[in-house]
C-alpha cells in the first residue's frame, strides 16, 4: 500500500498560535482554558471555554473579513501555516494536483446568528449575500481552495467530534488515488450565545466556573467537557511526491484508520470503539504492543471516560501503554480537536516526548497509565489517536514515524 | 435626494464587502470592479446596502451591467432621480 | 482491513427511496418526471410576502401518514424526517434488512443545510425574534444540540439500518448528493463495508434560506407563474426555484447483492470531484473544472465519451450555470455532447440544494431501469448559447445503458458520477 506522510502542520489552539507556540505551551502544561469572554455567560449553564482571540486584520486580507466566520478565519491561518511548513505552493503545481478535505460540526454558527438576528429583527432585506455560504459546513474547504489555488478534490465531512480523523483518512485515499497533495483536518469552534445554548443542550458540557476544575477527563471529579475553538490542518503526500518537489522531511505516516458506530442504546451489542482500534491497527499492519502512546478521546463525561479506559485496558492490558489528553489544555474543539491531537502526536514522534494531561488530580482509572502534569520522554515509533462523536461515532487513526 | 458620490460608494463597498488595501480614492472610477477585487457577491451586498439606505430599488441587471464604479454611480443616481 | 480500490469490489444500487416535491415515494416521483409535470408552487409553509422569490417546489409530506411517531415528528427536523422516510423505502425496496451484518454496514448522509428550519424557528423563540443577542436558555427545546450538528441525522439512519460500520455526513453544498454516494462507494470498494445506506436530504424552504438567495438574486422572482418558474436552458430563465426532498439508496458490493439474489438497478462505475478555486458562488464560463471531473469519472468507469447514454444535468436555471455546464459537456464529451440527450429535472422538482443530486441519482437509476429519459420541462425558448439536445418538455422512451450525472455548487465544487446498467461490462 502506498505510504502517505504528513509534510506540513498548521495549528491554531487556545494555548498557542502556530505550531511552535502550541507545542511549547503543551509540553509546559500551559492551559488555554479560561472564563468565557466573548459574551456574558450569566444565565447560561456553562462558563469556561478555550478561546482563540486574535486581530484578523493582521492576518487576513480585508476583503475576506465580511464573508467569514471566526472559525473560517482561524482555518485560513492554519492552512497558510501548514502549506508554508510543507514548503508547498499549490499554484505552482500541475492543475488539479492539490485538494482539500476538512471536517465540520455546525459550520459558521456565529455568522449564522448575526444573519438570523438581522432577518428576524429587521427583515429579509438585511440578510447578507454572504449568508449563502459563510455558515455552511464545507465553507473552510471552499475558502482554502480558493485562497491557495487548490483545484483537486474538495470535500467536507461531519461526524461531530470524530469527523476530523475521517477527513484525514479521506485525504489519504485521495493521495493514494493519485492526487499529489491534500490539505486535511479541521479547524472548528463556535463561541456565540446561540451556539453556547445549543452546546449546553448536549448534556456533556461542564457547568463549573473554575478553568482548572472544569475539564477533568479520567478524574474522579469529572464533570463534562469544555468547548474550545481551533484545530489543525495537515499536508498529506507520498514520500516520493514530496521528494520530487524537494521536500525530504516528514513528520510521520498516516498508517492506519478505521471508523465504527455504536449500536442503538439498549441493543445489548458492544460499543464500537474497540473494533475501531483493532481495525485501524490491522490497517497499519501493527499489533497493540507496537503502539507507543495513545491520545485519548477523553470526553470528561465520567461514563464515557470509563468506557474508553476499559477498552484501552482490554486492548493494551493494564497500564500497557502511556495515555495522554493534551486537550485538557485546549478544551474540546468540536471537529478540530482530533486533528490537533494528530498534530500533537506527530510532534511527539518527532521529539521523543509525550505531552502531559493537566489538572487531573484524582485519577479514576488505576489501570490507565496517564501521563500527567509533566511531559514524559520516550522512544516513540507509533501513536494511536482516538476520537468519538456525539451520537455514536468512533474513529481511530494510527501514526508511525 | 442627495447625489450618490464616489466617497459614498467607497464607504458602502468597505462596509458591505470589506476594505482592500489596494483601493485608493484616485482614478478608480473606470477600473472594473473585478480588477479592484470585488466579485459579484461583494457587489450584491453593496447594492443591497445602498438600496436599503437610500430607499430605492435598482434593476436586477445592475450587478452584471455596472462593471465599474462610474457605471454603478450612474445607475444609483438614475435610481435616485427616478425615485425623485 | 481497509484496502484501496483495485477494481475487484464493485458497487451496485439495490434499493431506492424518495421524498420529492409533489407526492411522496419513488413511484410518484418517477410518474411526475416522465409526465413532464412540475411541482413548483407558491411557498405555503410560511408567509412569503416579504421575500423577492416566493416560489418553491414543496413536498406533500404528511409525517404521520409516512409512518413517523408523534415523538419523532416533534423532535426531528424536517430534513431528518425526509431522510428516515426515504431510507425506509430504500431498505424495503432492497430487502437487505436482517440480511446485512451490522459490522459490515455503514451510513453516509448528505445535506447542504442540515436542520435549518428548526434552527431558524428555535432562534426566533430564544432570541425573542432577534431582539436579544444573549439568547434565552430557559426557552430552548431540549434537543437543540441535534439541530446544531447535522450528524444527528446519520445517527438516526444508522439505528434504522443497524449499522455499526463507518457512519457520517458528507456536506459539500449543492454537490452533497453526488459526493455522499461517491464516498459511500469508496468505503465499499475499500472493503470497509459491504452495504451502505447513502443519500441526501434537505428541507430548507425557510425564511433564512429564501432571504440569503434573495440577497444574491439567485432564485427566480417569477412569482406570478409558479408552475413554470424553473426554466433550465431556456432563454427566459431567471434563477432557480428552491426545492426540498431526500433520496436514499442501498448501495451494495456487487457479489454481496448477487449472492442474495437482490434486484440490481445499476452499477456505480466512477465519480470525481474538483474545485474551481475561483469563487464561493461564481462560475467561470469555460467549465474547465466540471469538464475535468467528468473526464476523470469516465476514466474511472473505463468509458469513452461515446459510451454516455444520457446526461442528467445540474440545470439549475441560472444563466451562469446553464452556460457553464454546457461548455463543460462540450469540453469533456466532444462531438458526442451534441448527440447525447441532456436534461434537467430541476425544471420539475426545483433545486433542493444538497439533496437534489441524490434525487437526480435516483432519476438516473430509474432511467436505466425503465428505459426512459426524463425531459426538461418549461423549455420553450432555447437559449442560443445552450445548443445541446435538452429533451424539451416530453420524456423519451429509449434504452439507457449509462448515465452521467453532474452537479455544481457553492464553494466551487464540481462533481460527476457515472451509472451503468447491471449488465454493463467494464471495458
Amino acid at each position: 500500500m502506498t505510504d502517505v506522510v504528513v509534510t506540513g502542520i498548521g495549528v491554531v489552539a487556545p494555548n498557542g498560535w502556530g505550531v511552535a507556540e502550541y507545542w511549547d505551551a503543551t509540553l509546559a502544561g500551559r492551559s488555554g482554558l479560561g472564563p468565557l469572554t466573548r459574551f456574558d455567560s450569566t444565565g447560561y449553564r456553562a462558563h469556561v471555554a478555550g478561546e482563540v482571540n486574535f486581530t484578523p486584520e493582521e492576518h487576513l486580507p480585508g476583503r475576506l473579513l465580511p464573508q467569514t466566520d471566526h472559525m473560517t478565519r482561524l482555518a485560513l491561518v492554519a492552512a497558510e501555516e501548514a502549506l508554508a511548513d510543507a514548503g508547498a505552493d499549490p499554484t505552482t503545481m500541475p492543475d488539479f494536483s492539490a485538494g482539500v478535505v476538512t471536517a465540520a460540526s455546525a459550520g459558521g454558527f456565529e455568522f449564522g446568528q448575526k444573519e438570523l438576528q438581522a432577518l428576524w429583527s429587521k427583515g429579509p432585506a438585511y440578510v447578507s449575500a454572504y449568508q449563502s455560504f459563510a455558515w455552511f459546513y464545507p465553507v473552510n474547504t471552499g475558502q482554502i481552495s480558493i485562497r491557495h489555488g487548490m483545484r483537486g478534490p474538495g470535500s467536507a465531512l461531519v461526524a461531530e467530534q470524530a469527523g476530523g480523523l475521517d477527513a484525514l483518512a479521506k485525504a489519504r485515499r485521495h493521495v493514494r488515488e493519485g492526487t499529489a497533495l491534500m490539505l486535511a483536518g479541521a479547524v472548528d469552534g463556535s463561541l456565540c450565545p446561540w451556539s453556547w445554548l445549543c452546546l449546553s443542550r448536549s448534556g456533556t458540557v461542564s457547568p463549573r466556573r473554575d478553568p482548572q476544575r472544569a475539564f477533568l477527563p479520567f478524574d474522579a471529579d469529572a464533570s463534562g467537557g469544555v468547548p474550545g475553538e481551533g484545530g489543525a490542518l495537515l499536508v498529506l503526500e507520498t514520500p516520493d511526491g514530496a521528494a520530487e518537489r524537494g521536500q525530504h522531511r516528514h513528520y510521520g505516516r498516516i498508517a492506519g484508520y478505521a471508523a465504527t458506530f455504536d449500536p442503538r442504546p439498549g441493543s445489548g451489542r458492544p460499543p464500537g470503539l474497540r473494533r475501531a482500534i483493532d481495525t485501524a491497527l490491522a490497517d497499519a499492519g501493527i499489533g497493540p504492543s507496537d503502539v507507543d502512546v495513545v491520545f485519548a478521546d477523553a470526553s470528561g463525561v465520567a461514563e464515557q471516560d470509563r468506557a474508553e479506559a476499559e477498552v484501552l485496558g482490554a486492548v493494551f492490558g493494564p497500564r500497557g501503554v502511556p495515555v495522554t489528553a493534551p486537550k485538557t489544555m485546549t478544551g474540546r474543539l468540536l471537529a478540530g480537536g482530533a486533528p490537533l491531537d494528530v498534530a500533537a502526536a506527530l510532534l511527539s514522534l518527532r521529539d521523543g516526548v509525550i505531552p502531559p494531561s493537566v489538572h487531573i488530580g484524582r485519577p479514576a482509572h488505576p489501570d490507565l497509565d496517564l501521563v500527567r502534569d509533566r511531559p514524559r520522554p520516550a522512544r516513540l515509533g507509533s501513536a494511536l489517536v482516538l476520537a468519538r462523536g456525539h451520537g455514536g461515532f468512533n474513529s481511530a487513526l494510527v501514526l508511525t514515524s | 435626494m442627495a447625489e450618490f458620490t464616489l466617497d459614498d460608494l467607497i464607504a458602502a463597498l468597505k462596509e458591505a464587502a470589506g476594505a482592500d488595501e489596494g483601493v485608493a480614492h484616485d482614478d478608480i472610477l473606470d477600473v472594473p470592479f473585478a480588477d479592484l477585487g470585488y466579485d459579484s457577491l461583494a457587489l450584491f451586498n453593496t447594492l443591497n446596502t445602498i438600496e436599503r439606505e437610500r430607499g430605492i430599488t435598482l434593476p436586477d441587471e445592475t450587478v452584471v451591467e455596472a462593471t465599474t464604479p462610474r457605471m454603478l454611480l450612474d445607475a444609483v443616481n438614475l435610481g435616485l432621480a427616478t425615485a425623485g | 482491513m481497509v484496502g484501496v480500490d483495485d477494481g475487484r469490489r464493485r458497487v451496485v444500487v439495490t434499493g431506492i427511496g424518495v421524498v420529492a416535491p409533489g407526492e411522496v415515494g419513488t413511484k410518484a416521483f418517477w410518474e411526475l418526471l416522465t409526465a413532464g409535470r412540475t411541482a413548483t408552487r407558491t411557498i405555503s409553509t410560511f408567509d412569503p410576502s416579504p421575500f423577492r422569490s416566493r416560489v418553491a417546489a414543496e413536498c406533500d409530506f404528511d409525517p404521520q401518514a409516512a409512518g413517523l411517531t408523534q415523538r419523532q415528528i416533534r423532535q426531528w427536523d424536517r430534513t431528518a424526517q425526509f431522510a428516515v422516510v426515504a431510507a425506509r423505502e430504500a431498505l424495503d425496496d432492497s430487502g437487505v434488512s436482517g440480511v446485512n451484518d451490522p459490522i459490515r454496514t455503514g451510513v453516509m448522509a448528505g445535506t447542504a443545510c442540515g436542520m435549518t428550519i428548526s434552527l431558524d424557528r428555535e432562534f426566533a423563540v430564544v432570541s425573542d425574534e432577534g431582539r436579544k443577542r444573549l439568547v434565552d436558555d430557559a426557552h430552548g427545546v431540549p434537543y437543540l444540540y441535534d439541530y446544531f450538528v447535522p450528524s444527528s441525522m446519520a445517527t438516526e439512519l444508522a439505528w434504522l439500518v443497524e449499522a455499526e460500520g463507518p457512519v457520517g455526513v458528507v456536506s459539500t453544498g449543492c454537490t452533497s448528493g453526488i459526493d455522499v454516494i461517491a464516498h459511500a462507494c469508496d468505503l465499499i470498494r475499500d472493503d470497509a463495508a459491504d452495504v451502505m445506506l447513502a443519500g441526501a436530504s434537505d428541507a430548507a424552504i425557510s425564511p433564512i434560506t429564501v432571504a440569503c438567495f434573495d440577497a444574491i438574486k439567485a432564485t427566480t422572482p417569477r412569482n406570478d407563474e409558479p408552475e413554470s418558474a424553473s426554466r433550465p436552458f431556456d432563454l427566459t430563465r431567471n434563477g432557480f426555484a428552491l426545492g426540498e426532498g431526500a433520496a436514499m439508496f442501498v448501495l451494495e458490493e456487487r457479489e454481496h447483492a448477487i449472492r442474495r439474489g437482490a434486484h440490481i438497478y445499476a452499477e456505480v462505475t466512477g465519480y470525481a470531484g474538483r474545485c474551481n478555486s475561483y469563487s464561493m458562488t461564481g462560475l467561470r464560463v469555460d467549465g474547465n473544472e466540471m469538464a475535468e471531473a467528468i473526464r476523470v469519472a469516465l476514466d474511472r468507469s473505463r468509458m469513452n465519451p461515446e459510451d454516455v447514454g444520457y446526461v442528467n444535468a445540474h440545470g439549475s436555471a441560472t444563466k451562469q450555470n446553464d452556460r457553464h455546464e454546457t461548455a463543460a459537456f462540450k469540453k469533456s464529451l466532444g462531438d458526442h455532447a451534441y448527440r447525447v440527450p441532456v436534461s434537467s429535472i430541476k425544471s420539475m422538482i426545483g433545486h433542493s440544494l444538497g439533496a437534489v443530486c441524490a434525487l437526480e441519482f435516483a432519476a438516473s437509476a430509474l432511467a436505466i431501469e425503465h428505459s426512459v429519459v426524463p425531459p426538461t420541462a418549461n423549455l420553450h425558448v432555447p437559449d442560443p448559447e445552450c445548443d445541446l439536445d435538452y429533451v424539451p418538455l416530453v420524456a423519451r422512451e429509449q434504452r439507457v445503458r449509462t448515465v452521467l450525472s453532474v452537479a455544481s455548487g457553492f464553494g466551487g465544487f464540481q462533481s460527476a458520477i457515472v451509472l451503468a446498467e447491471p449488465e454493463w461490462s467494464r471495458g
